[in-house]
């Protein structure tokens, strides 16, 4: 072994560093690499396709996929990154100054805390489509019938979004409150970051019961609708999209949410179990 | 102020650590008698937790304990789960912090000169005497090292513990947990006051746990043998 290294480098102490065998191929990889990293250069040509970010609630996921599919088709010049979570958490990453160019919330909440702190285009801002919160059961549980049986003993863990950051658990929530079931079902609930997570909690039978949506539930066939909140119970619910003040391909984004609020993404998002929305004229 | 978190992170820390130094010592001690390559597979696994990401390992509990895991539907026959529960976050805790006790435990057993451990033998000692009197005072600075290792990393532990024992306020919400859910819900206030108080728990241990080890001066069981 010695011999080997002593040779290696015996150019390098006699004739200079430049001519020993081993510099002369660490020589040839830094030339390589930097042929390379010059042909690897993003080719700037009037084509480069634009691409946004759209940050939204993850209740959205399955149509919005859709939605994005088909817009992607129609426009080939367009390509959409989605981004999901819970509509606070996505909030917040907005407020924090995460690139993204679209927001969709799923409680027009995050949207106002947004635009009173001037971070989306208000002009933009529209409601686009409703929902309904219910409650489900692991599909081969027979014991809970109603809200009501929330209370039963049988049923230990409940799961619902948090809910000072997940609108899901702000709609169960409210709904709980005014049911006068609150304080029975604090005691046995559990806590999620994002609305899918109480499903799963609740496919995995973890959980005895939980909140989602319906368009959630409809998804999941280890589920069942158990119960569903009454409309006046809870705020309505209604998802809010607007385009983020801060975002590069503005233009882009606002032609996406123009689509998303189109009849044709309307019949998409029916077809997963959202409800359509009243229009509100202007500002919240 | 919501104190339930440091009771939680407390209590969860010190049962987890405890029940980590008996397993990772028993594990040492049985790990270290025997020889060959099979071994070294018991070892990786042992150190599985170290290496894997949290909720790689929380997920892989929830699987194994959940309704329709092995040992969920074991537990469920005793009208028990562990999942969305306190001893949940024990068993999560004292997972991730086993490999750091065990190594540490057996780097300190493999230290012991053997040679006072025989004589500990010719002189009738059973094992058990050999293992209290003899081998575990010459291998305790190393063992007390890992302890305080294994409840540092117990104490920090957030992605097994959300996983397999649920967000859950006053009940399985420690520390760490609590202040992510501040964070997300941007109540920074709490999430400082409570990083502050985790600071300084650690420091307490820390300091309390040097101060005590040089109080009582290692010196005293080598001396036995001059």
């Amino acid at each position: 072994m010695p011999r080997a290294t002593a040779s290696a480098f015996a150019g390098s102490q006699r004739e200079g560093m430049m001519n020993s065998p081993v510099s002369r191929i660490a020589g040839a990889l830094v030339s390589l690499l930097l042929v390379a990293g010059v042909l690897a250069r993003p080719q700037l040509s009037a084509e480069q396709p634009v691409s946004i970010t759209v940050s939204a609630a993850i209740s959205l996921k399955s149509a919005l996929d859709d939605i994005g599919h088909a817009y992607q088709q129609a426009h080939p010049g367009v390509k959409i990154t989605f981004h999901y979570g819970g509509s606070g958490t996505l909030q917040h990453q907005v407020e924090q100054g995460a690139p993204m160019d679209l927001f969709i919330s799923a409680s027009p909440r995050q949207m106002s805390a947004l635009e009173a702190e001037g971070l989306i285009k208000t002009e933009t801002r529209r409601d686009l489509i409703g929902n309904i919160l219910v409650l489900i059961v692991p599909a081969p549980s027979r014991i809970v019938q109603s809200l009501q049986d929330l209370i039963r003993p049988e049923v230990k863990v409940i799961a619902l979004g948090e809910p000072v950051t997940v609108p899901a658990g702000m709609y169960a929530r409210q709904t709980l409150d005014h049911m006068g079931l609150l304080a029975a079902v604090e005691k046995k609930a559990v806590y999620a970051t994002d609305v899918r997570q109480v499903l799963t909690y609740v496919e995995t039978g973890d959980a005895d019961a939980g909140f989602v949506y319906k368009t959630d539930a409809q998804s999941s066939s280890k589920v069942r609708v158990a119960a569903t909140a009454p409309e006046d119970s809870h705020d309505p619910i209604v998802y809010s999209g607007a385009v983020v003040k801060s975002s590069g391909s503005a233009a882009s984004a606002r032609a996406f949410l123009d689509f998303v609020d189109s009849p044709r993404a309307r019949e998409i998002f029916t077809r997963f179990g959202f409800t359509p929305v009243e229009k509100r004229a202007g500002k919240n | 102020m919501e104190w339930s978190p440091v009771w939680i992170s407390l209590a969860t820390s010190i049962t987890a650590t405890a029940l980590t130094l008996v397993a990772g010592l028993a594990a040492a001690v049985w790990r270290e008698r025997r020889e060959g390559p099979l071994f070294a597979l018991v070892d990786a696994v042992f150190l599985l937790p170290l290496v894997l990401p949290p909720t790689v390992v929380g997920f892989s509990l929830l699987l194994l304990f959940g309704r329709n895991g092995p040992m969920g539907k074991l537990l469920l026959r005793f009208g028990t789960t562990i999942v969305f529960s306190w001893p949940g976050t024990v068993i999560a805790a004292a997972i991730v912090s086993f490999p750091l006790l065990y190594l540490t435990a057996r780097a300190a057993l493999e230290q012991v000169d053997p040679h006072f451990l025989q004589a500990a033998r010719t002189l009738g000692a059973s094992e058990w005497r050999v293992f209290g009197e003899v081998a575990l005072p010459l291998a305790w600075p190393g063992v007390l090292a890992g302890t305080v290792l294994s409840f540092a990393r117990a104490l920090g532990e957030f992605g097994a513990t959300l996983m397999l024992a649920g967000n859950i306020p006053g009940k399985t919400a420690t520390i760490p947990i609590a202040i992510y859910f501040a964070v997300e819900a941007n109540d920074i206030r709490r999430a400082v006051s409570w990083c502050l108080i985790d600071l300084v728990i650690s420091i307490t241990l820390l300091a309390g746990l040097y101060f005590w080890t040089h109080a009582q001066g290692f010196g005293r069981t080598r001396r036995v043998w001059r």
